[in-house]
This record gives structure tokens, C-alpha cells and sequence, in this order.
């Protein structure tokens, strides 16, 4: 399959190209230097970035499913019948697994990861990511409470720990190393959290600080594509911005093994608050931002919250149980074994509600206070701040001060008192956009063939119709938010899969995951571990835990080696 | 005011969804387009037509609508739903979800209606004469923010759990509630002819009146007693014993009125 996208305004950061009217050639699912006879599609007035790179979305596994469950009343949004091309769908902040594929293809994704795997759920969870169409896809494994893992480090065998997540990650097919709430699910098993990084972890000779610390050299020694990807302790607590920034200084002691950030500070507005009561609960953005803008060795993505009815879900038990208590809103949890603590609620941000005004303008505080566009990207931790299809409404807003103002005259008075967003008169330009949602996120992964138009990079092109030289997103934000809503064309490996926001044609995207080699020996002794493990405290046989390759939908192993032995 | 007049003709073995049977579908159709509109006799699409034999007129508004079902439809669901003016009147029984999400006018049944009644109600009335089904003028499945307006009297017995998940507006039973009435209730006013047990459960706000002597929960505590109280604008005749609950919940603003005398 031959395409030519003609006389688009081009934007690849990755690339230096911002706005250059040209075109872009695919062949084979490749963009190439120029293709002859091919087809062509007329992109003049339009803007053209590489397909959207979603970094952390819950769009699969067992607290995807069990939330689907608990929220019957949310499947009466977005009820859509079966199309001709597409399947009927249903659901808003639980959407359907082929909605969320559908949707994030009209966004103009072409890539997901899903933000939590819990090794347990790992088979579950592919089964599902087998059902969204559209995207390629990925997990990130929880290891941030898991025994083995703790017990290597506790013990000082970083080589077993490292051995053991390389096999972790092959046995879950996952692809990065995910640490939820370090050492505090485990304490939830006890009915309690961890609230410090020098809490202890209850019968583990371990802390917070020791676990993200070994979680970051384990990825470093075993030269993972993507870093460590952090819900750091506290999360949603007041004041909770000096633990992030204490566990920000951990990375001060890391070498990076790769040209790439060695912590992901995942959904940071979640870790950015200050104040020391709900009644003075205020922004810490500027705190965090700064932390980004000294190092090169963290990003962080935004967790942005927006205004609605939403359901939160984490591998943080003991965060969901609070949060359920202080709403009295429905809940459920899920205990993972030796592994993990979910939980689920519902929650609803209020614009009258003092605390959720700070909320929101933390996300954006956060997005216009870190500098580099390169170190922040878009989420909006689907769908604990909200759900993915607000995407267009957050970016109108990060690209227009006026917009911003609009709705902050609308929220109660804490959200302007306890914040610094009124002040910032920045606003992210179309290039900076394109960083955030593609661009970013594909470096930050180490997906070399993402996120950017070079030649050799993945024909995954989302059009849009908007016209940088007509329009101002400044002052016409909801000409911005209309053309982001729905593409005029995406294409997924060089085929046009939405056209006009329609669905036209669905495909399957790849199962991208970790292969990291490990010394055969090293792998026996862990094994022998493992089988303990498994023999003793697991309700699964192990040889009924890996998944296989039939479970993924064109597996596709990025093989590391970095000689651990 | 203009009337359409529905006769059954048959009814399919399963249910029937027709929430086409609302006056804002039906204005501004003309008797052949009513007859031609969509239903579903279980997955099976079918027109209103072949169910019914529609004749008179619809006006222009649904306010100027009258609907008139001339007997018992009892596997008919959804009729009047998310309706926002105009009248139906069923001279028989009705399915399950009469009047949900209706938000004006007025639906009467002389006969029975089944389960889900008025589910999600925000306005208008319903008046059943015979009994009511399970759920009435309940929350969705899974949904706490229940009916939030308008006004259902049923003249007979309910099912379980009417007022479900209440969030405003008036649920009246004359005859006798079965188990969990006013469940998770968090305001407006439920009047109950009489109640069985667990009344009011997990309620944290608004008042349920129960016009007998009732069995309640140990999570309600005697406040006080009162004759003819006024409760949420209406006046009440007799003497009645006021409880505060469901004082197993946080926060809870709940009252429960049980008529002594």
C-alpha cells in the first residue's frame, strides 16, 4: 500500500519540522523518501503529526473489567449501535474495549499503553487488549509490591532482582517496569499504607525509598527501553508534594543506561498538592515543575483532571479505600495476591467543589511550568482525572490563556486563591502539542519508530483539519478543540483507518513488549525461587502463569541484552 | 387537545420495546408515520403498527398530546420514556419502565405497572391504580443519584425497594410497600400506605412517612412525637413518631415518620 499525504503543514518535533508545508510518503507501512504512483490524499489547510502515543491509560485488566461491573449507569453514555464497520459500543469513563480503540483512532492515536498490569492479571488483560482494535498496544508490569522484588532487594541480590523482573516481564509480556504506591499496597494486605518513604513495609525488611531506589537500578542495569514508571507513595494526599520531591532526589544517585529520563513521574498532578488541611489544600505545581526543569533525568506526564463524572481505579488499594470514604460512593477492591491491591470508585470533580477547582489547574500549572516540552505529556491518567475523550478540550486549554481564564472565573474561589495558573500567560503553540501527545511519550518509551515522520518510522499519520494559518488557537479555542476531536484522516501502518471521523476501517495493531536476557544461570537460581513461590503461597500453578503468544495480537519483542550475568 | 388512540392488537411473547410511546415522538406525525415507527418485539425490528391500531390525530407540541392505550399491554416496555409534555393514559396494565427518565407531563394507568416505574424521574406525575412492580421511581442499575423530580402516586401495593436511591421529588404508595422502601434514599418524600421491614435502609437524607405502625431498623432513633407535622410541604393528619436515620450510614439526615394514631 502507497500513499502520499499532500501539502499538509507538517509538525515533528523529533525532526525539527514545525509547520513546513511538504509531504509525507508511505510504503509498506513505513514512511519512505518518495513513493511513485501512489495514492494521494490532499492534506492542504490541514495540520499533519505523526499518530498519537498514549503513555498511561487504564484501558485494560482487572480493574478495567471489575470498574465495567460496578458502573452499569456509565454504559448509558456514548450507546452506539453496530456500524459497518464497527461493533456497538458503549460507556464514557469505563468505555467498551473496541470504544476505546475506535476512539482514541479518532483522536488520532495509533498507540496505547495501559498503565497497570498486575503480573496475575497479565493473561486477563491481554485478552482484552486482543479486543482493541486500532492501536498498537502495551503494559506496564506492576512491580513496586511484589514479594520476590522486595525480598531480592531487602536481601541486596540486585542480579536475582533484576533477573526476576526480566522474567516477570517476559512471563507478563509486558514492557516497562510499573511501581504503584511502593510498599503501600503490600502494607493495605495489613490494612494499612505506607505514608513516608522510611515506612517500613509490614514483614519485609524493606522501604519506600529502598524499593524505587532498586526498581531504578534494576531498569538501568537491564537497559529497559522505557524508565521506571512511578505512582509514587501519597497519592491524592494533602501536602503530598515533599514526598514526591524526596522521591524525585532518588534519581540524583541513578545513572541512566540510555539517552532517555530514568523515572517517569506518572499522573504528577495526583502528587502535587499542598496545603496541610483540605481547607488550605493548595498547588505545589511550582515545586515539581522546578524539580523537572533542574534534571534531565525525569519527565513526568500530567494527570490533568476535567470537570464530570468519572471512575477512579489504581493499583493503590489503600488510596481508593480513603477516597470511597471521604465521597461514601460505592467501591470495590482487588487484591493481587502477592503482587498488588486495587481498588475502584467512582468520583465525581465538581466545578463548585473548592478541592477539584486546585485539581485542575494543577495539570496545567504543571504542563506550562515545565519548560521542555520533551519532559511533560498529555494524560489525564485515563480515567482517574477523567476519560481520554477529553483530550481536545485539554489541549484548547493549554493552548489558550483565555480559555483557561474562562473557566477559572467559573470555579469556586479556591482554585484562583490556591494556585498559580491565572498568572501564566503561556500558551503552547502546535509544535509543543505535538510534543505532549506524540513526540514525548514515544522518547520517554524508547519507541525509536514512533512519535516522529522520519524515514523508517511507523506510517501511523493523523490529519487534522485545522489551518495554523487561519486559525488562532489563542482566540478561537474551540475551532482547536473541534479539529482535535476527530481526525480528518488517521492512519495506522499506512492505511487510512478513520476518515472525517468516521471509522473506515479496523485493524490490529501489535503487542509490544520486553524481552530482556538475563545469564542462564541466574535465571535457574530465580526459578528455583519462583517455583517455591508458586508452590507455596500462590493460588495459580506456574506453568499456568506466563502468557503465550496466542493471547497478543502480533507479538512483537523489542530484545534488550545489557549483560546482566 | 388532540388524541391518538392505541388499540392492542397483539403482543409479542417477549418484551416489546417501545419507547417511541412517548406525546414528543408521536407530534407533528401523522397517524401512518406513528404507525411506522420502530420497535423491537425482542431483537427482532418491527413497527409500532403491527402491535397497535393507531387512529385520531397527534398535534403539533406534545403538550397538545394525548395518548389512550385501550387495554392491557403488560409486555410493552418503556412507554413515555424521557417524555417531556403531554398525557398518556392506559386504560389496562403496562411493562416494566413506565415513565422512565420522564421529565414533564403526565402518564395514567388504570391497571398495573411493572417494575422500574418512573426510574430516573425529573418531572411530570404518574398515577397507577392498581399496584406498581419492583423499583418504582428508582435509580438506574449501579446509579446512586436516583429520581430527582416530579411526582408517582400508585393507589395499591409496590414491589421491593420503591424509591430506590430517591434524589427528590414525591413517591407516594397508598397501599403497603414491600421490603426496602426508601433504600439509600438521599432526599425528597416517600409516603407509604404501610411498610414491610428494612424500611429507609441506608437512607442519608430526605423523610419517608408511613401512615401504619412499622417494624424498623435498630439504626433509627426515636426523635421525637409529633401530631399532623408538616413534612417536605405537606401536611400529615394523626400522631407520629419521627426517627432519625439510617444512623448506619455517615452523615445521615434522614427522618422517618410512623404514624401511632
Amino acid at each position: 500500500m502507497k500513499l502520499v499525504l499532500k501539502n499538509g503543514y507538517v509538525y515533528d518535533p523529533a525532526n525539527g519540522i514545525e509547520g513546513e508545508k511538504m509531504d509525507i510518503f508511505i510504503e509498506d507501512g513505513r514512511i519512505v523518501e518518495e513513493v511513485k504512483g501512489a495514492k494521494e490524499i490532499d492534506c492542504s489547510g490541514m495540520v499533519v503529526m505523526p499518530g498519537g502515543v498514549e503513555i498511561h491509560s487504564h484501558i485494560a485488566g482487572g480493574k478495567v473489567n471489575t470498574a465495567r461491573l460496578m458502573r452499569p449507569e456509565d454504559h448509558l453514555r456514548n450507546v452506539a449501535p453496530r456500524g459497518r464497520n464497527t461493533r456497538s459500543v458503549c460507556g464514557y469513563s469505563t468505555p467498551s474495549t473496541f470504544l476505546t480503540g475506535y476512539a482514541y483512532s479518532r483522536l488520532g492515536y495509533t498507540t496505547a499503553f495501559t498503565a497497570a498490569l498486575p503480573p496475575l492479571m497479565a493473561r486477563h488483560t491481554h485478552e482484552e487488549l486482543h479486543d482493541i482494535p486500532m492501536l498498537d498496544k502495551g503494559a506496564l508490569t506492576v512491580m513496586g509490591n511484589n514479594w520476590l522484588i522486595m525480598r531480592y532487594l531487602s536481601e541486596g541480590r540486585i542480579e536475582h532482582a533484576c533477573a526476576y523482573a526480566a522474567w516477570l516481564l517476559r512471563a507478563t509480556r509486558g514492557y516497562a517496569i510499573k511501581a504503584v504506591n511502593p510498599g503501600g499496597s503490600e502494607a493495605w494486605g495489613w490494612g494499612r499504607d505506607v505514608r513516608s518513604l522510611d515506612d517500613r513495609v509490614p514483614h519485609f525488611d524493606i522501604t519506600p525509598r529502598e524499593i524505587i531506589a532498586g526498581l531504578m537500578e534494576i531498569n538501568e542495569r537491564l537497559s529497559l527501553p522505557h524508565s521506571v514508571h512511578l505512582h509514587p507513595n501519597n497519592l491524592g494526599r494533602v501536602g503530598n508534594f515533599s514526598t514526591t520531591l524526596e522521591t524525585l532526589e532518588l534519581t540524583k544517585e541513578v545513572k541512566p543506561s540510555r539517552e532517555r529520563q530514568v523515572l517517569q513521574l506518572t499522573h504528577a498532578q495526583f502528587h502535587s498538592y499542598g496545603g496541610d488541611s483540605w481547607k488550605n489544600f493548595s498547588s505545589a505545581a511550582e515545586e515539581i515543575a522546578k524539580a523537572v526543569n533542574s534534571s534531565d533525568r525525569l519527565v513526568l506526564d500530567m494527570g490533568q483532571v476535567v470537570f464530570g463524572d468519572t471512575t477512579t481505579m489504581t493499583a493503590d488499594g489503600p488510596m481508593e479505600y480513603y477516597l470511597s470514604s471521604l465521597t461514601g460512593l460505592k467501591w470495590a477492591n482487588k487484591d493481587i495476591e502477592l503482587e498488588t491491591a486495587p481498588g475502584v470508585t467512582p468520583f465525581v470533580y465538581s466545578e463548585k467543589s473548592p478541592v477539584a477547582g486546585v485539581q485542575w489547574a494543577i495539570g496545567l500549572e504543571l504542563a506550562l511550568l515545565v519548560e521542555d516540552p520533551m519532559r511533560v505529556m498529555l494524560t489525564t491518567d485515563h480515567p482517574n482525572g477523567a476519560p481520554f475523550f477529553t483530550y481536545p478540550k485539554i489541549i484548547s486549554w493549554l493552548m489558550s490563556a483565555k480559555s483557561r481564564e474562562q473557566v477559572l472565573q467559573g470555579l469556586h474561589s479556591a482554585a484562583q486563591k490556591n494556585t498559580v495558573l491565572g498568572s501564566i500567560d503561556r500558551e503552547y503553540s502546535l509544535q509543543e502539542i505535538c510534543c505532549i501527545t506524540r513526540a514525548a511519550p514515544a522518547k520517554s518509551l524508547g519507541l525509536d519508530s514512533k512519535g516522529h515522520l522520519g524515514v523508517g518510522a511507523d506510517a501511523d499519520v493523523a490529519v487534522y483539519a485545522l489551518d495554523p494559518e487561519k486559525v488562532d488557537p489563542a482566540r478561537e479555542p474551540e475551532a482547536v478543540e473541534r479539529a482535535f476531536s476527530a481526525t480528518a484522516y488517521t492512519i495506522k501502518g499506512g492505511e487510512v483507518v478513520v476518515r472525517d471521523g468516521e471509522i473506515v476501517r479496523v485493524v490490529t495493531g501489535r503487542t509490544l513488549y520486553v524481552e530482556a536476557k538475563v545469564g542462564e544461570e541466574l535465571e535457574r537460581e530465580i526459578m528455583r525461587d519462583v517455583d517455591y513461590y508458586f508452590k507455596r503461597f500462590y493460588s495459580v500453578n506456574l506453568a499456568n502463569y506466563p502468557v503465550q503468544d496466542v493471547y497478543l495480537t502480533s507479538p512483537h519483542a523489542v530484545k534488550v541484552d545489557a549483560g546482566v550475568r | 387537545m388532540k388524541e391518538v388512540v392505541l388499540e392492542p392488537v397483539s403482543q409479542p411473547d417477549c418484551g416489546l420495546v417501545a419507547e417511541v410511546i412517548s406525546c414528543d415522538v408521536f407530534a407533528g406525525r401523522s397517524i401512518r408515520e406513528i404507525e411506522e415507527l420502530e420497535v423491537y418485539a425482542g431483537n427482532r425490528r418491527a413497527r409500532l403498527g403491527e402491535f397497535f391500531s393507531v387512529s385520531g390525530s397527534a398535534a403539533d407540541s406534545a403538550e397538545e398530546t394525548r395518548i389512550v392505550i385501550t387495554g392491557s399491554v403488560e409486555k410493552t416496555k418503556w412507554i413515555g420514556r424521557g417524555m417531556s409534555a403531554g398525557e398518556i393514559v392506559v386504560e389496562g396494565s403496562t411493562g416494566m419502565y413506565t415513565g422512565a427518565w420522564m421529565k414533564g407531563g403526565r402518564i395514567t394507568v388504570k391497571g398495573d405497572v411493572d417494575s422500574f416505574a418512573g426510574m430516573m424521574m425529573s418531572g411530570g406525575e404518574i398515577e397507577v391504580h392498581g399496584r406498581a412492580g419492583d423499583y418504582l421511581g428508582c435509580a438506574y442499575r449501579g446509579e446512586w443519584r436516583g429520581m430527582r423530580g416530579g411526582s408517582i402516586v400508585v393507589h395499591g401495593d409496590a414491589g421491593t425497594e420503591a424509591g430506590h436511591c430517591l434524589s427528590g421529588g414525591r413517591v407516594t404508595v397508598m397501599g403497603r410497600a414491600e421490603s426496602f422502601a426508601g433504600v439509600r434514599m438521599r432526599s425528597g418524600l416517600l409516603v407509604l400506605g404501610s411498610a414491610e421491614p428494612r424500611v429507609g435502609a441506608q437512607m442519608t437524607g430526605g423523610s419517608i412517612v408511613v401512615l401504619s405502625p412499622a417494624e424498623l431498623l435498630p439504626s433509627f432513633e426515636l426523635v421525637e412525637r409529633v401530631s399532623s407535622p408538616e413534612v417536605e410541604g405537606v401536611r400529615f393528619e394523626g400522631v407520629f413518631e419521627v426517627y432519625a436515620g439510617d444512623l448506619a450510614e455517615r452523615n445521615a439526615k434522614g427522618r422517618l415518620y410512623v404514624k401511632v394514631e
